[in-house]
């Protein structure tokens, strides 16, 4: 069906281009339309980087690398970071799923648009999404003292490798979305990969305080790798574990957010044709 | 003049099901086909092969003299779908939505907004235009949902029971509606579960069960084959099998027992003067009779004539779930 598609010449590049347009505006517009969807997405992980901070804060604070400048914030936020990419991710299965199960996607296959638009504008509005909540923890972490330790370059490219890293986990997400099909069962089932996964890394505490089995594998999944990569970019080198270059993490972790998108973005996309027949 | 329509020997199994079990019809342009069937007889399983949503395991699906089974993009260019469940977004304005459809057709953001404006005001919609759809009734949002199915001028528009659920006055509007569609040139393809909608619309008519198209006309066609009204009664059950023989006898046509309802019907080729024959004779028997009606053939009626069976579903349980699962026959 699709070869046809392309072939035809209605369905050039920049047809694709329009129809993503469309429905990237179409998918913002709900968040400024039902402004309480990204109040709640906002509010949780301010109130994770709050509580964390000051609940834990002290207790941790003396454990983590010098290169923090002595503050348990300076360490946490590019931690917490990655973890609201992660969970900001599971937006795009939530979206997807609740598109399905208005028939919304139904009707979108039945229109002469491009077949890859309706995931690519679903993955690119989460992107923007994603990226306005990352920029507001930034900035509520700046209000509480959370300071970089390297330069305002090193702060934004940091950013940017975070939101990369949420790019591709959109696309794992909808693939999960797209294999429950309805929004109740994508709700439980994109916090069941993610939790472990966020727990179980560098985002909160440093790998080397857990158990050897567990630091084993914490040590080298892909959220440790960006979160240091963050922290490298951030913080500075002293920040990373022993050995560990800069450049070195974050090309491991951009590497990381390829290999996701080459994994996930064709499988979701089989996926979505199958979807609804 | 070459079909704008055509299915050939269609053949769609979900599993156990054979939804589609070698479905063939076509029609030419410019008309109103209705497609009637009761609950689980496919009307929405064929609509989604010929609209490209779903791949036939076999046959031939054709839509405006494109294979839409192996070229369905450009299918797609010649066809609108108005699903059986109004697929409309709550949070955008009705406007938006079909502005948005329109774009989606590959209008230009002007022509959009322009034709998006004419479908609304002819659907009645454009004082709620710029109103967030969750504020729209049932009726509405099955309104707009057909705006944004015609807003790209479609050759061919299918529509997927366009008036289940929707009260009495807003399908007389949606009626007019889909015959100014087809009077400005556009060809419909609707299902239906309702014999007079069929009736009311559509040029030719194909009565769909089982995945299998069982008869196909006119409405002229189908009803002078059930004749024209039904006579409609109860009767104590110790004198309903004096009753039924009674009634068996008016015209030589065999009576029908309903046990669910515990109604009696039989043809009535003379009306009422049937109807009156009927009550003397009855009368005159000693058997007692109550709620005595004349009524118009149902989609039951054109089963039972096309079959000799009565339909599997309930008529009346239309739209109270969409692709629900069989029930059990209802005995006769
Ligand atoms: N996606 C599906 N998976 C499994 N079975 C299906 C699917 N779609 C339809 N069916 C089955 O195929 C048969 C035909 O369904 P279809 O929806 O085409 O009927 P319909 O005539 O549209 O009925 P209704 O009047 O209830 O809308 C039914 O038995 C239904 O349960
Ligand atoms: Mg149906």
């Amino acid at each position: 069906m699709t070869t046809t598609g392309r072939s035809s010449s209605r369905v050039g590049l920049a047809h694709a281009a329009k129809d993503t347009w469309v429905i990237t505006r179409r998918n913002l517009l709900r968040n400024v339309r039902l402004p309480q969807l990204l109040i709640f997405a906002t509010v949780q992980p301010v109130m994770f980087l709050l509580l964390f901070n000051y609940v834990f804060g002290g207790a941790i604070g003396t454990s983590i690398p010098a290169a923090a400048g002595g503050k348990y914030l300076n360490w946490l936020v590019p931690g917490l970071l990655i973890q609201v990419a992660a969970f900001g991710a599971g937006q795009t299965a939530l979206g997807l799923t609740e598109d399905l199960s208005k028939g919304v996607i139904e009707r979108f296959r039945s229109l002469p648009m491009a077949r890859s638009a309706v995931l690519a504008g679903r993955t690119l509005s989460d992107l923007v999404r994603n990226g306005f909540v990352i920029t507001l923890m930034m900035a509520v972490g700046y209000l509480i003292g959370f300071r970089w330790q390297t330069s305002f370059v090193g702060l934004v490219a940091g950013m940017l490798v975070a939101m990369v890293f949420a790019y591709a986990l959109s696309w794992v997400m909808a693939a999960i979305g797209l294999a429950v099909k309805n929004p109740e069962a994508a709700q439980s089932a994109v916090f069941l990969p993610v939790f472990p996964m966020v727990f179980a890394s560098s985002v909160f505490v440093p790998v080397e305080t857990m158990p050897s089995w567990l630091a084993a594998f914490a040590e080298n999944q892909p959220i440790t790798v960006t979160v240091n990569a963050l922290r490298g970019l951030m913080l500075g080198g002293d920040a990373l574990p022993p050995g560990d270059s800069v450049a070195g993490t974050v090309l491991l972790s951009l590497a990381w957010s390829a290999g996701i998108l080459a994994v996930f973005a064709p499988l979701a996309v089989r996926m979505y044709r199958r979807a609804v027949s | 003049m070459n079909p704008i329509v055509r299915a050939v020997d269609v053949v769609k199994t979900f599993g156990e099901v054979k939804a589609l079990d070698g479905v063939t019809l076509e029609f030419e342009p410019g008309i109103i086909y209705g497609l009637l069937g009761p609950n689980g007889a496919g009307k929405t399983t064929l609509i989604r092969v010929l609209t490209t949503l779903l791949k036939p395991d076999s046959g031939e699906a054709w839509v405006a003299g494109v294979d839409a089974v192996h070229h369905a993009a450009e299918a797609r260019t010649h066809l609108g779908l108005a699903g059986q469940f109004a697929a409309v977004d709550d949070y955008q304005t009705g406007r938006e939505n079909v502005v948005m459809v329109a774009r989606l057709y590959d209008l230009g953001a002007r022509e959009a907004a322009r034709r998006a404006d004419e479908v609304l005001e002819a659907i009645h919609l454009t004082d709620a235009a710029d109103r967030p759809v969750r504020t729209y009734s049932g009726g509405m949002r099955r309104r707009l949902d057909l705006a944004a199915s015609m807003v790209g001028r479609p050759e061919v528009l299918f529509l997927d029971e366009p008036t289940t659920g929707i009260d009495p006055r807003s399908r007389i509007d949606i009626w007019d509606l889909i015959r100014d569609l087809v009077a400005g040139g556009t060809t419909i393809l609707l299902t239906t579960q309702y014999l007079d909608e069929a009736d009311q619309l559509a040029a030719r008519i194909g009565v769909i069960d089982q995945g299998r198209l069982i008869g196909e006309g006119t409405p002229e066609e189908l009803k002078d084959r059930l004749g024209g009204a039904f006579l409609e009664m109860a009767i104590d059950e110790a004198d309903r099998p004096r009753g039924m023989e009674i009634l068996g006898a008016l015209e030589g046509e065999e009576p029908v027992f309903e046990p669910a309802t515990k109604r009696i019907s039989v043809p009535a080729q003379r009306g009422s003067g049937t109807l009156v024959q009927a009550v003397r004779r009855l009368d005159e028997a000693g058997v007692t009779f109550e709620d005595v009606t004349l009524r118009k053939p149902t989609l039951d009626d054109v089963f039972l004539s096309l079959t000799g069976r009565a339909a599997e579903e309930e008529t009346a349980a239309a739209g109270a779930d969409g692709g629900g699962r069989r029930r059990g026959r209802r005995s006769r």
